[in-house]
């Protein structure tokens, strides 16, 4: 079954994947190169993550189908150590960034994905939009109207060039008439080749030439940490994207296990950190390419082109990057978000918000989405530590029942303690009816011994009833501990 | 004549319309409806970023084309739902052809020119392509 498995994945679609594999090649050029320029590092460090991620994971990605490569996210998070540190220490934080993805996949921790909330994954993709199309202004300055007319041509371009065909990328077509349009018109505009250099060679192995010591490491691994956490929260969103469109299931932790180890390989073969691509899978996928075939067609089919077509990449001009950088950001910023904003739940809202807000202030996502998970938090515990009591009257008034509705944990109990009338003279008895509440934790237990006590110093019996067997466990376990040590 | 009908809906109050006009016609007929929802790719994309989980997203978007199916349901015409994904107008259109049927029914968004050459009319491109007759409702 899994030889037939296997086949399946490799070669169940060898045409659709060919073919879908040479237009991402051809899609993926420009991002790696422009996402290398945001990392501040050589173009060939972008174009060898692309190559080198987009061959491993072919291999051990647990979503076949899905493009993996440089990305923006990642490299976003890279600028500072690559200002301070230098393209050695970025290479050796790529490995550390693969091998702890790879203890994330063996600790199956993909499931903890499900504790990052829908708006901050929002808030995350809108930041992630917001610093791409931020990173752009950097190549206008300085420069004349020639440059804001040659991004908008390629924009232009690239919106437009879609009606006539799609078979080819319009991304690439924009690229290539404004780059002949540069060279032929003798238009003098920085080039990729101004940015750094483009070697028309293969990777090779290389260890990165680092001190291995302690420091090294605490130098590195916050940075590691952000890019680990980063690169799967992205390569899961994109692996259930590519789930839907393909309608099929994917294995996410063998995927956190698959960009791990993508990574350690890049590390060695110069290439920065990366992960899986929302623009490209999505691409990849209309082309035709579902199986494992097209990552590799995609990542070896680049590395051609390269070796081959160096000496016109470097002609590229700075212009048409920034264009098409302009474009993945539009198209990574979820719209929809704004359309909804007065729609969703105010705490969504503000969570997605300030999501979106700490990363554009700190330059870094990870940074973000922990302060997201963290309100989220807050405003879910705020939301459910809402306690209600209701109080009945019987007995002609020697007795009350008191009915508890909520969740009794530490955040609620405060308020559920000053809910009790404790001093009407007339009372013998009281009767707490907690069939609709649930008991959480031993704040909780020690709420409901502070109100059993306060009853008893005004000689009100008290008892419970309707506790749900957790609640009653809890309560037999810890109860009556806290009331002991008061007295 | 018209007794396999197919029915595309994107859930919108004006996919009820058309959904309405299906029903009369296999009424007439004595036919049956075949309720499509495509899904394209920039659905896909917010839809997965907005649910948590799979399941939560497949009850969203039964949510969203219930009134088409309550409306089959209380006129009691036999009805199948698709949940299609790709662009909207090849993907009807490929549906249609592959299984013979013998009406399409698809609503008009009323687009101005404008958008009709940004974003395509489906209608269009449907009523062009398909074998069979294709009502568009307006």
């Amino acid at each position: 079954m899994n030889i037939q498995k296997i086949k399946q994945d490799w070669f169940g679609n060898i045409k659709g994947d060919v073919l879908a594999g040479i237009v991402v090649a051809l899609a993926l050029i420009p991002e790696a190169i422009a996402f290398s320029i945001i990392a501040g590092v050589d173009p060939m460090v972008g174009l060898y993550a692309a190559f080198s991620i987009a061959v491993v994971i072919a291999f051990v990605g647990g979503r076949p189908g899905m493009i993996s490569g440089a990305t923006g996210a990642m490299a976003l998070l890279m600028t500072t150590l690559v200002a301070q540190e230098g393209l050695q220490y970025l290479l050796a934080a790529t490995i550390l960034t693969g091998i702890l993805q790879i203890l994330f996949g063996v600790f199956k921790l993909a499931r903890f994905i499900k504790f990052v909330p829908r708006s901050v994954m929002v808030g995350f993709v809108n930041a992630l939009a917001i610093m791409i199309f931020t990173a752009q202004f950097q190549h206008f300055e300085g420069e004349s109207w020639i440059m804001y007319a040659l991004v908008a041509a390629t924009l232009a371009i690239i919106y437009l060039f879609p009606r006539m065909t799609r078979a080819v990328p319009s991304t690439l077509v924009a690229i290539i008439a404004i780059t002949v349009f540069v060279i032929f018109g003798n238009i003098d505009i920085r080039t990729v080749g101004d940015m750094g250099a483009l070697t028309q060679q293969l990777p090779i192995f290389l260890i990165p030439s680092i001190p291995l010591t302690f420091e090294t490491l605490m130098i590195i691994f916050p940075y590691s940490l952000s890019l680990a956490i980063v690169g799967l929260l992205e390569s899961l969103l994109t692996a259930n994207i590519v789930d839907d469109m393909t309608d099929t299931e994917s294995n996410k932790n063998k995927e956190s296990r698959g960009q791990g180890i993508a990574n350690i390989v890049t590390g060695f073969f110069g290439g920065m950190a990366g992960c899986a691509m929302i623009g490209q899978s999505v691409i990849n996928v209309k082309s035709g390419g579902s199986g494992r075939l097209s990552s590799l067609v995609a990542g070896v089919f680049l590395m051609f082109l390269i070796v081959v077509l160096g000496g016109v990449v470097v002609q590229i001009p700075m212009a048409a990057l920034a264009g098409i950088m302009i474009m993945v950001s539009i198209s990574t910023f979820d719209w929809s978000s704004l359309r909804n904003l007065h729609k969703v739940p105010r705490t969504d809202a503000l969570v997605m918000v300030v999501t979106v807000v700490t990363v554009v202030v700190t330059h870094d996502l990870s940074i973000g989405v922990l302060a997201g998970v963290m309100l989220s938090a807050i405003f879910f515990a705020a939301k459910i530590s809402k306690v209600t009591v209701k109080k009945i009257v019987e007995e002609e008034g020697t007795k009350h029942v008191y009915k508890v509705y909520g969740q009794i944990f530490f955040a609620s109990v405060n308020d559920l303690v000053d809910k009790f009338n404790y001093n009407d003279a007339s009372v013998k008895e009281v009767e707490i009816n907690l069939a609709n509440a649930h008991l959480w934790d031993d704040s909780a237990i020690g709420a409901l011994d502070k109100i059993e006590t306060k009853f008893e110093q005004n000689h009100i019996k008290v008892y419970y009833t309707g506790l749900n067997e957790e609640s009653d466990l809890l309560k037999n376990k810890i109860g009556g501990l806290s009331k002991a040590s008061g007295h | 004549m018209f007794s396999k009908l197919l029915l595309a809906t994107d859930g919108s109050e004006h996919s009820i319309r058309s959904a309405k006009y299906a029903v009369d016609l296999a009424q007439q007929f004595d036919g049956t409806v075949d309720v499509v929802y495509v899904i394209d790719e920039k659905k896909s994309k917010a839809d997965v970023l907005h649910h948590v989980d799979k399941y939560d997203l497949k009850k969203d978007r039964e949510e969203k084309i219930k009134p088409v199916l309550d409306l089959l349901v209380s006129e009691r015409v036999e009805h199948q739902v698709h949940f299609s994904h790709g662009e909207p107008a090849p993907t009807i259109i490929e549906l249609a052809n592959e299984n013979n049927f013998d009406c399409v029914v698809v609503g008009s968004r009323g687009l101005n020119n404008l958008q009709t050459m940004i974003l395509g009319s489906v209608s269009h491109k449907v009523a062009k392509h398909a074998h069979c007759p294709v009502l568009i409702i307006k």
